[in-house]
């Protein structure tokens, strides 16, 4: 009786009190999570909004056109969509098989006073911006491949391959796929690495008691159960390769054509907007780059999402930690 | 039966073939380890020792000087960076600060689910398309590149970044606390502001630093938002400079004076984003011993 009689008294003193402030403070925490969804749809609807009068003008086609030409207005994507994605897959070809052994060293070989100051060493690379990159690989690295590398692979056995003919001016395709790899390789060492030490003990020691030697430890237990997060690390590592700007345009050499030697200049969705964007005299001009960025958007946000879908399956949550 | 047993025998031959394979594949790996961190050498390398001559006291206080002429600095850029960086935070940190608190304090698990989601996916938007988009939505509106719109693009940047670092830290404030807190009847705001939020300050600025270095360096949203000037400009609706943009233009100029100025002002951009990093690596190992 008494206890009834107090409770009404107390419970509205305390809410009395701290209803409205509390009430806001949570809309005010929906509101800035709402915020991650309302700039996504703002992003789509921008860029569709802006590639509207390409859209209409081109049809589909603008995809498959390898016109880009201001003079006449006609604008097509292909050379750019090629340049994105050859520069891209060269750079996981050379990043992949890189990032995943330096993972295995970290997590499998290297002595434990040495795994730290690697790790360390490898996020300093990540911090390292595109544009900086992008002057060291215009003036040292591109000059060095064009003097070194580049000659050395023409006048070896690889020079009879289609993809190394042609005459070699330093700034290429592949110029382009070895600074994005080497941007991508801090992402995919770090994202291989968690997979890599998501592996339990017990497979290794499995391998051990069977009688494997250190390397065969390493292929049977513990690149066969982590091999699929290993796969999602190199999606990750593509989506990010895909959307590189500043170091790739500093050192592709920016040409809007199609061709099938490494040694030649191409041109990506990214770098042709950065370079283009700001001289667009028409509107037609603006509204084709607006398209590119919308399908470079597009590309990107599927191969992110598939990215994301397959480590988060793997290891109970998203790779939102590892930068 | 006399084959089967021999094919469970391996030779010695064989034997001493998988100890040298395993022996070469981890030189191999430490090979590939050392191939990994060397590009970071390379750059640092040629950071120094081409940007550290062309540094000089101008190069900090000048302003830069027209095509042609020798000398100049690149004051007016790093305070447009710096600025452009205050700007980011503005937009980024509460957003990003009150998403974390959305995401740890008050989100069911599937509204969580989506949001971390849309988090990742915007982080992974390249930041061309940032650069375009605020163009459309801040440029073309006022009819001027301006201060607002540069800063605008890195805010957004960082509103996703912030937001999951934020998260991870409010997660691991003890549960109890907040009991504790409710029962002493004091409001959840409060609980969240003055017990959540101050347990895990450290963690939230280390996220926020983090962050900040991240976009420090970028060019591409800012081509087209704050366009860049050569002049000093404390009117934040107009062009303002930025030490990356500074960077690219005289990078890709064809005048040796200006390559060595590029190098000089990378030197610094570098050093800026390292000190940062520093500044986190202080921060989070003083917050792992008092832990």
């Amino acid at each position: 009786m008494s206890q009834s009689a107090i409770l009404p008294e107390a419970t509205p003193l305390i809410t009395a009190t701290s209803h409205w402030p509390d009430r806001s403070f949570r809309w005010l925490a929906i509101g800035a999570a709402c915020m991650i969804l309302i700039l996504i749809g703002l992003v789509g609807w921008q860029l569709s909004r802006g590639a509207h009068l390409a859209m209409t003008a081109f049809g589909p086609g603008f995809l498959t056109s390898s016109k880009w030409d201001p003079v006449t207005d006609e604008y097509g994507a292909w050379p750019f969509i090629y340049g994105t994605l050859l520069s891209s897959l060269l750079a996981i070809v050379i990043a992949v098989p890189l990032g995943v052994a330096t993972a295995l060293f970290l997590t499998e070989m290297a002595p434990l006073r040495l795994r730290q100051p690697i790790v360390t060493l490898i996020e300093m690379l990540a911090a390292v911006p595109s544009v900086i990159f992008g002057l060291w690989g215009i003036f040292m690295l591109v000059p060095w491949l064009r003097d070194h590398l580049f000659q050395w692979i023409s006048h070896s056995w690889l020079g009879y391959l289609p993809f190394f003919k042609g005459p070699i001016y330093g700034v290429s395709m592949l110029a382009g796929g070895i600074v994005v790899a080497i941007m991508i390789l801090p992402i995919i060492t770090s994202v291989s690495r968690e997979i890599l030490r998501s592996v339990p003990n017990l497979q290794r020691e499995a391998a051990y008691a069977l009688g494997a030697t250190h390397w065969e430890v390493i292929r049977i237990a513990v690149l066969s159960y982590a091999g699929r997060g290993i796969f999602g690390a190199a999606v990750l590592g593509l989506g990010r390769a895909l959307g590189e700007t500043m170091a790739v345009t500093m050192v592709i050499g920016n040409r809007p054509e199609v061709s099938a030697s490494l040694f030649a200049p191409g041109y990506t969705l990214a770098s042709v907007i950065a370079n283009e964007f700001t001289e667009a005299n028409s509107d037609l001009y603006i509204s084709s780059l607006f398209e590119l960025g919308l399908v470079l958007l597009v590309v990107t946000f599927l191969v992110n999402a598939a990215a994301q879908l397959m480590l988060r399956t793997l290891t109970g949550q998203g790779m939102g930690k590892i930068k | 039966m006399t084959a089967a047993t021999d094919t469970f025998e391996p030779s010695r031959a064989h034997q001493t073939w998988r100890r040298w394979k395993s022996r070469g594949m981890s030189v191999l790996l430490g090979v590939c380890a050392v191939a990994v961190i060397s590009p970071l050498f390379l750059v640092l390398y040629f950071l120094v020792s081409k940007g550290a001559s062309a540094l000089d006291w101008n190069f900090f206080t000048q302003l830069p000087k027209p095509t042609g002429e020798l000398g100049g600095g690149m004051a007016n850029a790093i305070v447009g960076t710096l600025m452009l960086l205050g700007m980011a935070a503005v937009v980024g940190v509460p957003i990003g600060v009150m998403g974390g608190v959305y995401l740890a304090e008050y989100g069911s698990d599937r509204a969580n689910y989506w949001i971390r989601f849309a988090a990742d996916v915007l982080n992974g938007i390249p930041s061309i398309v940032w650069g375009v988009v605020v163009w459309a939505l801040l440029v073309v509106p006022f009819k001027t590149f301006s201060a607002y719109a540069g800063g605008a693009a890195l805010g957004f940047m960082m509103i996703p970044l912030i937001m999951r670092t934020t998260e991870e830290v409010l997660v691991l404030v003890p549960q109890s606390y907040r009991e504790a807190g409710l029962a002493l009847g004091i409001a959840r705001w409060k609980i969240i502001t003055v017990i959540v939020i101050k347990t895990a300050l450290k963690g939230i600025i280390t996220g926020i630093l983090i962050a900040t270095a991240r976009i420090a360096g970028e060019t591409a949203p800012l081509l087209f938002t704050a366009l860049g000037n050569n002049f000093w400009n404390h009117n934040l609706s107009e062009p303002i400079a930025a030490l990356p943009l500074q960077i690219y233009n005289y990078a890709i100029s064809p005048y040796d004076d200006w390559h060595r100025q590029a190098w000089a002002g990378a030197l610094v951009l570098m050093g800026m984003i390292l000190t940062l990093n520093i500044i986190v690596r202080v921060i989070s190992r003083g917050h792992n011993k008092s832990n």
